[in-house]
């Protein structure tokens, strides 16, 4: 694991996520979104790993990452996700649901929809409105799931207005399993859980954490020869018998990482310090 | 630095008619509130309309400031560091630890005030652009004293190496040096160059013996030599050169006296101020916060230095650091802690006041042994939680450090939150996490009221599943109780939930305002082809019904509502008694002729 490069950016982090690639595209990761929390003013960041006219002796880009665009979001980021290369969904604490179309051309964000009272308590008619925070937003174009601590589930389309269907319902999701995990936790620390069954010597631990987010390497579980042991070691009883190699990847432990992303071998996380943290190389 | 008998600026308050009006104020954390009363300035009272808003305002910039803020961060994790530095290290690992860390200190600076720079450059109105760039003096002078402290308190330098130390702390922060020796080295004859000599004088400090120099007989040349012998006088003469009187001490010093003892270096610090300042002017406080280093007077450089800034980062951190040197004697202040902890208490309570940083401010209280757990208590009940993700990080700081008041008082706070907003199962999870008797017993009241009115129950899965947790109110067992009956009946294990359902009111934890329901429920098992309630079951069902009836309030003057709702109750009794005689004569003629199975 090389170097992993820090920035100090006076705003919590809350969500970080990587611009995907087009399909078949042979570049790796150049873009990313962050969103911000508990601030009075929050934002939604684009940055940038790219080019800035320095190769490294493997022909990567040296540099840490540099902020593109920004624009105001009213309530804490909790969730954010990019619709396609050029639309980012953002779920926010005051209940509403936005919509962000980046314009490459003069670097600027804008807002392209909103649905401001998708998530509430007592409903927009009634005297007693209250908006309930919106904590989770998934999407698969053209469609936008959300859900809220009023404990509904949206489902939108982008170019309509309304809501296409509202379900009360509590969610929980669980990821499946490749053979590499990267998780992010409450207490600070970053981990990547290596089951790869080409690695000689491995060590296991079994990390106590706080509340976590669990994130699955996309290009890996695309590969073809993902095999029946590579399974069976996550879902393993036996800790002497498929060792996974736990790497912390975080130089010092402070404040909460709240969320992570990857993309090939690329890493981004955003903290509670105010920091986010780029690696371009997990795997070397 | 702030200047302290300026004038202080007004600031006009939108709506707040002072003249007509007295204005009354109260002092926060990091704010003040201001309203209008109504006591009119005049001697006669006016019924004249005040404004009717209070308002909220901040002085403090320093904590808003979007390049501080990266200060503050960065710092909280060489904090962090410093405290969990092994105590077992001594000697010279330790200093050259705590040295590092000093240094990470400062380089956090430096990249504050580099950034700041930038902006101030880049500023597009000048009076922004003016106070950028005094944000960036002030943290030059911190940077300076800090640097300062670390030299002579940290690394403690003896004699000979410790002008080497002076030596650069001056050159660091005498730019002009640097930006002349391009110019002149780059002419084609620099001896000849007007700067060169004026070059030797200021850049001795700087380059020592390397710059070349011609022997021509030159007047420069004579007071080169004379300064190089350490005639005081002759330096002085060039005094424009030399920017401040502590580039003249040290200046002085290497040609005077280059292994100078710390102990030594006040008395050619005090000289050297009032040399250089001549009598013209005063000294500033950047002059005398120098002049309590350089007396190694660290009491007096923390107190001044509190008095001269507008936020306590500084302070805090460099008493702090101070500390870990072992340097603070106890300083007792009246509240009995000290004079570290004092300062790291104001520090973090600057911290809690900001909407963001707050989450900071935990860790500090952390490290003050004496007053630190009860600040943070009374701090973290204060933070406003408007989401269940930051209630969540909240009450997990407070589970680590098992302050189980707080967490009993959030989760009540977050029960009350979504009791008002009809979540039911949120507030029981949220009462079950608080481990709140009371608050459970009223959230489960209301499930059932829910229950009555509209015949089904929100949040099974919730109620399905409580576990142990069931234990906590009576209610709230009931609740989970009847509701398993209810599973029972749809499972058709009949006799079991009959068992229940008879056990929930005999056992006494079932409401008496809940009997009925719970009677009438017992009609379908009693009306089933097959006897499931036993006679003996059906004797206390009696008992039962008997006992809820008989405690009838007397029927008084009713209106129709009530005698309607009357009517059906009797309707009910009735129903239920002849359900209960039917059921009883079944069983009895059953338990009879079969063995009694």
């Amino acid at each position: 694991m090389e170097e992993i490069y820090a920035k100090f950016v006076s705003q919590k982090i809350s969500k970080t996520r990587w611009r995907p690639l087009p399909p078949g595209s042979l570049q790796t990761a150049e873009t990313f979104a962050t969103g911000s929390w508990d601030n009075e003013e929050n934002y939604v960041s684009l940055w940038s790993i790219g080019d800035f006219g320095n190769l490294d002796s493997d022909g990567g880009f040296e540099g840490d990452h540099q902020l593109l665009c920004d624009i105001r979001h009213h309530g804490d980021v909790m969730d954010l996700q990019f619709f396609d290369q050029e639309r980012i969904v953002t779920a926010s604490s005051t209940g509403c649901v936005t919509v962000f179309l980046h314009h490459p051309n003069n670097q600027t964000l804008s807002v392209n929809q909103q649905w401001t009272t998708a998530h509430y308590h007592a409903g927009p008619g009634s005297p007693s409105y209250s908006s309930a925070p919106c904590t989770g937003v998934v999407c698969n174009n053209p469609e936008i799931v959300t859900v809220g601590e009023d404990g509904r589930i949206n489902l939108f389309r982008a170019d309509h207005k309304e809501a296409v269907r509202t379900i009360v319902w509590e969610v929980h999701f669980h990821p499946s399993n490749p053979d590499h995990l990267f998780t992010c936790s409450e207490d600070g620390s970053l981990w990547h859980w290596d089951a790869s069954t080409d690695v000689p010597e491995k060590l296991s631990l079994f990390h106590q954490g706080g509340r976590s987010s669990t994130f699955l390497s996309h290009s890996i579980s695309n590969q073809a020869n993902v095999h029946q042991s590579v399974i069976s070691s996550w879902l393993s009883t036996d800790p002497a018998k498929d060792r996974i190699e736990i790497t912390s990847l975080l130089p010092s432990r402070s404040l909460s990482v709240n969320s992570l992303d990857i993309l090939g071998p690329c890493l981004v996380c955003g903290t509670d310090a105010e920091a986010i943290y780029v690696t371009r190389h997990l795997f070397s | 630095m702030e200047e302290l008998d300026g004038e202080p600026a007004v600031t006009v308050i939108p709506g707040v008619n002072s003249k007509k009006n007295q204005m009354c104020f109260d002092w926060g954390p990091g704010e003040m509130l201001v309203c209008e009363t109504s006591f009119s300035k005049k001697e006669k009272s006016e019924m004249v309309p005040s404004c009717p808003f209070i308002y909220i305002i901040r002085k403090d910039v320093d904590v808003y400031s979007q390049i501080l803020r990266k200060l503050f961060n960065e710092s909280h994790g060489i904090f962090l560091g410093l405290q969990r530095i092994d105590e077992e290290l001594t000697g010279k690992s330790r200093k050259s630890q705590l040295v590092r860390v000093s240094k990470n200190y400062r380089s956090v600076i430096r990249a504050c005030m580099e950034e700041m720079h930038q902006v101030a450059i880049a500023a597009k109105d000048p009076a922004s652009g003016r106070q950028f760039s005094s944000q960036v003096s002030i943290l030059s002078a911190m940077e300076l004293i800090w640097n300062l402290c670390e030299i002579l308190f940290i690394e403690v330098a003896p004699a000979g190496h410790l002008l080497l130390h002076l030596l650069d702390w001056v050159r660091l922060h005498v730019c002009e040096v640097d930006s002349l020796s391009a110019d002149v080295l780059g002419s084609e004859n620099p001896s000849n160059h007007d700067s060169f000599w004026n070059l030797g004088l200021g850049g001795m400090t700087s380059h020592g013996w390397s710059l070349p120099y011609t022997f021509a007989t030159n007047p420069h040349l004579e007071s080169l030599l004379k300064i190089m012998l350490g005639d005081e006088a002759a330096l002085l003469e060039q005094k424009e050169l030399l920017s401040n009187w502590y580039h003249f001490l040290v200046t002085r010093l290497l040609y005077s006296n280059p292994t100078v003892k710390p102990i030594d270096l006040h008395y050619y610090a005090q000289s050297s101020l009032d040399l250089f300042l001549g009598g013209e002017s005063s000294p500033e406080p950047l002059d005398n916060i120098l002049l309590a280093a350089f007396e190694f007077d660290i009491h007096q450089v923390i107190k001044e230095c509190s008095i001269a800034l507008s936020n306590w980062w500084f302070v805090a951190h460099l008493t702090d650091l101070l500390d870990h040197c072992k340097l603070l004697q106890s300083h007792n202040l009246y509240f009995g802690s000290n004079m570290r902890e004092f300062l790291l208490l104001e520090y973090a309570s600057g911290l809690f006041a900001h909407p963001s940083l707050w989450q900071l401010g935990v860790d500090y209280f952390d490290y003050c042994p004496k007053l630190g757990r009860v600040s943070l208590e009374l701090h973290i009940e204060r933070i406003p939680l408007n989401t269940e993700q930051k209630a969540l990080k909240v009450l997990r700081i407070c589970e680590q450090r098992q302050m189980t008041e707080q967490v009993r008082s959030i989760c009540k706070i977050l029960a009350m939150k979504a009791v008002r907003n009809n979540r039911l199962g949120s507030a029981l999870s949220w009462s079950i996490r608080a481990k709140d008797a009371a608050f459970a017993t009223l959230v489960s009241d209301r499930f059932l009221r829910d229950y009555c009115e509209r015949g089904c129950f929100s949040d099974l899965d919730l109620i399905d599943n409580l576990g142990p947790a069931m234990m906590l109110s009576d209610r709230l067992t009931f609740l989970g109780k009847y509701r398993e009956f209810h599973r029972m009946y749809g499972e058709k294990r009949f006799a079991d939930a009959a068992s229940l359902l008879l056990s929930l009111m005999t056992s006494g934890i079932a409401p008496r305002s809940f009997w009925m329901t719970l009677l009438t429920d017992a009609l379908p098992l009693l009306e089933q082809k097959q006897v499931i309630f036993s006679a003996e079951q059906t004797y206390e069902l009696m008992q039962c019904l008997e006992d809820l009836t008989s405690r009838r309030p007397v029927r008084g003057e009713s209106d129709i509502q009530q005698l309607q709702d009357e009517d059906i109750e009797t309707t009910k009794v009735e129903m239920l008694r002849l359900a209960l005689a039917r059921n009883l004569a079944r069983a009895i003629i059953r338990e009879g002729s079969l063995e009694g199975s």
